[in-house]
């Protein structure tokens, strides 16, 4: 048990991020190497001359973790064969959901597409956090962000939240996954199953923020269990053996109330107050159900 | 050393595979494809056998993906043009900064809109800022002959900056030349191995690259790296004389044309130098005394053997093949910039030639030196920049 | 101590972020019972600062808290299922 990410970064207290790459690198093991898109993990991490990480790390800009990433394997590929030697570190590349749904979408795309023998984690606050709370195509539906606020002409944002693991999967790459913060050993299992591809793969991890979503720092941890036992997150596998057919690994024994969740969050206190906004509860509870019927959870 | 008659683009694509690149990732735009499809074919046949090829997805993936494999301790080369660059932008500043040295052949040709594929120098001149090494060639061979010194001088270990090579869209790059072709053997003796030591990512030596610097460092920063753009003049001249020595072709950051002790001397980059020497030749053999200055390395600037070349002329006529929107020939603001302090100084008069492929033609150089030589009769300039060869009727 | 700039800024001595010690943001401290800790290293798995030593069992060692990164979150107190954990007010 030994800590890949150093203490003394600069993530907000109950920061789900680095709770994120601490678990990913529990399971890799120190014969990693990680990119990085710019954002809150990059920014924590990394003032020059400080940095957090006890692995090799490196960061250029914000929409090309995946292409960082695809650059170092074939680096490795290259020298081992001028070099003679068999040197396979694992490739992590790890980017927010603005870095991975929003401006790093092509690049990610093209990566998997590509093959490279790569694992890329997203951890997924659902808004872009490092520049203050705006709204990302990550974002659920009724969410307060600063780019979609509530008011008497708005509900917060409307659009449902785009499907990245599915938009993964249909690359046909070997394997993706879902995964949260507050499951630890389902999250290493995927990391590891992850790893042993010789090809790229993909995990969606889902990582409640306190400061954006606006809860307690302590939360942290019950806002990702909250989220899986109300099916708003829906923690799953695909390989490319059956594509897109989602495998549940954590399976909730019953569901609890979706406002459950909501109610516990800052950023959906429009919806209640100061009156319940019953059509935005309804498509939020619809959209669940949809999710919960498409992973066989709900018939 | 072999002598093949091949188009510019394949003879960068040449002097590439002469390179032994470790990663090329690469997208295709025109007129620069035949680099990538090259380089993909050289791999693909086994003439690169180490080589890892990687059809990225697009410019801003490919210098990306050239950031990360460099920054692993690759040698690492590319190459794009116009709109491709641009895409690129981003990432050449920060290849730049993290002291990469990526080589880049750029097929110089103009920025939409509107969309153009044709040959000017828009888009590399458009990145002077960046913090790479410029070269520019006047025809293959010094395409393919700078490409190969841009390796040396990008990785030499006081130097460690990218670099790019620009040859002209179509009229270099599509015009088929001879080009002598350099052994492999004597191209691995002048260009050994690159051995990353400032930059690596190796699990048994953790290091942390590209991390993001506050206020209190930033400035530093570049203050290190214009440092590190400057002084890497000693080792380009340092690297051309070895080249001649090895391969017998002399190059210089600037190439000095004509008359010594012309008045009216032209300044001017890329193949358009070919077409005004022919000019400068007849024009001499009038018994009329004219001198060219080309510049082949951009940046650095070369300050000193410009004003060194410029120290006889008395009116300086600037052809830039790009323009910088609302201000004039950068080239030309460059040049009077770097003379502006100085007691004696020749005048400096601009022309905009050729962009987005238009005809460069003799009569045009004999326009600009007629305008210039009637400045110089008058001792003034008329200000007004001047557009070669443009049709007025339709504007 | 000045630092020298490094060629593009390449930071070789991973981790220097130890320098920065977080603990001084805290307004709550976490407080382990050792009595209590079973050493299951929950808290552990959960700490976003990797602020916590982690327990041994063989040793019967408890988890620690490192006071000089620990920014008071409250995640380990929160999630420690014996709780084995309070948060206090730091006293400063």
């Amino acid at each position: 048990m030994a800590d890949l990410l150093a203490p003394g970064h600069r993530g907000c207290a109950g920061c789900p991020a680095s709770i994120c790459v601490r678990q990913v690198l529990d399971a890799a093991g120190p014969n990693t190497i990680c990119t990085n898109a710019t954002g809150c993990l990059e920014v924590m991490t990394t003032p020059y001359p400080e940095t957090a990480w006890k692995v090799p790390w490196a960061h250029s800009a914000f929409e090309n973790s995946a292409a960082m990433a695809s650059g170092i394997e074939a680096a490795y590929k290259a020298l081992n064969r001028r070099n003679g030697t068999n040197k396979k570190p694992n490739i992590i590349a790890f980017a927010g959901d603005g870095g991975t749904f929003d401006i790093g979408l092509q690049a990610l795309s093209g990566a998997l597409e590509r093959g490279h023998r790569m694992l890329f984690v997203c951890y997924d606050n659902e808004a872009y956090m490092n520049t203050g709370i705006q709204r990302c195509s990550s974002s659920p539906i009724g969410a307060w962000t600063t780019t979609s606020p509530e008011g008497s002409c708005s509900s917060g944002k409307t659009q449902r939240k785009k499907p990245i693991a599915m938009i993964a999967a249909a690359h046909d790459i070997p394997y993706v996954a879902t995964a949260c913060i507050s499951y630890p050993q389902d999250l290493k299992a995927k990391v590891k199953k992850a790893l042993s591809f010789d090809g790229p793969s993909f995990l969606h991890v889902f990582a409640p923020c306190p400061t954006g979503w606006r809860f307690p720092s302590e939360k942290t941890i019950a806002m990702g269990k909250l989220a899986v036992e109300t099916g708003v997150f829906v923690l799953y596998e695909m390989t490319d053996a059956e594509p897109m057919k989602p495998i549940v690994t954590v399976k909730p024994k019953e569901f609890r109330p979706v406002e459950e969740y909501l109610q516990a969050q800052g950023r959906f206190a429009h919806l209640f107050k100061p009156k319940r906004d019953e059509v935005t509860l309804k498509r939020i509870q619809e959209d669940v159900d949809r999710k919960l019927k498409w992973v066989g959870l709900k018939p | 050393m072999s002598r093949k008659i091949v188009k510019g683009a394949e003879a960068m694509a040449i002097a590439g595979k002469l390179a032994k690149p470790d990663v090329v990732p690469a997208f295709p735009i025109t007129p620069s494809t035949t680099f990538p499809e090259k380089m993909s074919e050289y791999v693909a046949c086994g003439e690169l056998p180490n080589t890892e090829f990687v059809p990225v997805e697009s410019e801003h993936s490919a210098m990306s993906a050239a950031i990360a494999a460099s920054a692993t301790g690759a040698r690492t080369c590319t190459a794009t043009s116009s709109q491709g660059l641009a895409l690129m932008h981003e990432m050449l500043f920060i290849a730049a900064g993290m002291r990469l040295p990526i080589v880049l052949f750029d097929a110089n040709r103009a920025l939409s809109a509107p969309l153009n594929i044709w040959g000017d120098q828009q888009d590399s001149i458009s990145e002077r800022d960046a913090g790479w090494i410029h070269f520019y060639g006047e025809n293959a061979q010094e395409g393919l002959d700078l490409m190969l010194m841009a390796f040396r001088v990008a990785e030499d270990k006081r130097v460690l900056l990218p670099t790019m090579v620009g040859i002209d869209g179509f009229v270099l790059t599509h015009t088929s030349e001879p080009v002598d072709v350099p052994e492999q053997k004597a191209v691995d003796d002048f260009l050994p191995q690159y051995k990353a030591e400032h930059c690596y990512l190796d699990p048994e030596r953790p290091t942390t690259v590209g991390a993001f610097a506050p206020p209190e460092y930033y400035m530093e920063t570049r203050y290190q790296l214009d440092e590190a753009v400057h002084s890497s003049g000693p080792v380009i001249d340092e690297v051309f004389a070895d080249f001649e020595k090895r391969f017998g072709r002399k190059y210089s950051k600037i190439e000095y044309y004509g008359d010594r002790d012309a008045e009216v001397v032209f300044v001017a980059i890329g193949s358009l130098c070919g077409t005004l020497k022919d000019w400068i030749d007849e024009h001499r053999a009038k018994g009329q005394k004219v001198g060219l200055v080309r510049i082949i390395v951009y940046r650095p600037f070369p300050f000193k053997e410009l004003k060194a070349a410029l120290a006889n002329a008395k009116i300086v006529a600037v052809v830039d093949r790009s323009i910088s929107l609302g201000y004039g020939g950068p080239v030309f603001s460059e040049l009077a910039a770097a003379f502006v302090n100085d007691a004696k100084r020749p005048l400096f008069k601009s022309f905009i030639i050729g962009l987005g492929g238009r005809d460069i033609k003799l009569n045009d150089f004999e326009n600009i030196y007629n305008a210039a030589s009637a400045d110089l009769k008058a001792g003034k300039v008329n200000e007004k920049m001047h557009w070669v060869n443009i049709n007025k009727e339709m504007l | 101590m000045v630092t020298k700039i490094t060629k593009g800024c390449v930071i070789y001595n991973s981790p220097t972020s130890l320098g920065n010690k977080t603990g001084g943001w805290r307004t709550m401290k976490p407080v382990v019972d050792e009595e209590k800790c079973k050493k299951c290293n929950i808290c552990w798995q959960f700490c976003p600062d990797s602020s916590i030593e982690p327990a041994d069992r063989k040793a019967n060692k408890a988890i620690k808290i490192n006071y000089d990164y620990c920014k008071g979150c409250g995640i380990c107190a929160a999630e420690c299922p014996f709780k084995a954990i309070t948060m206090v007010m730091e006293e400063k």
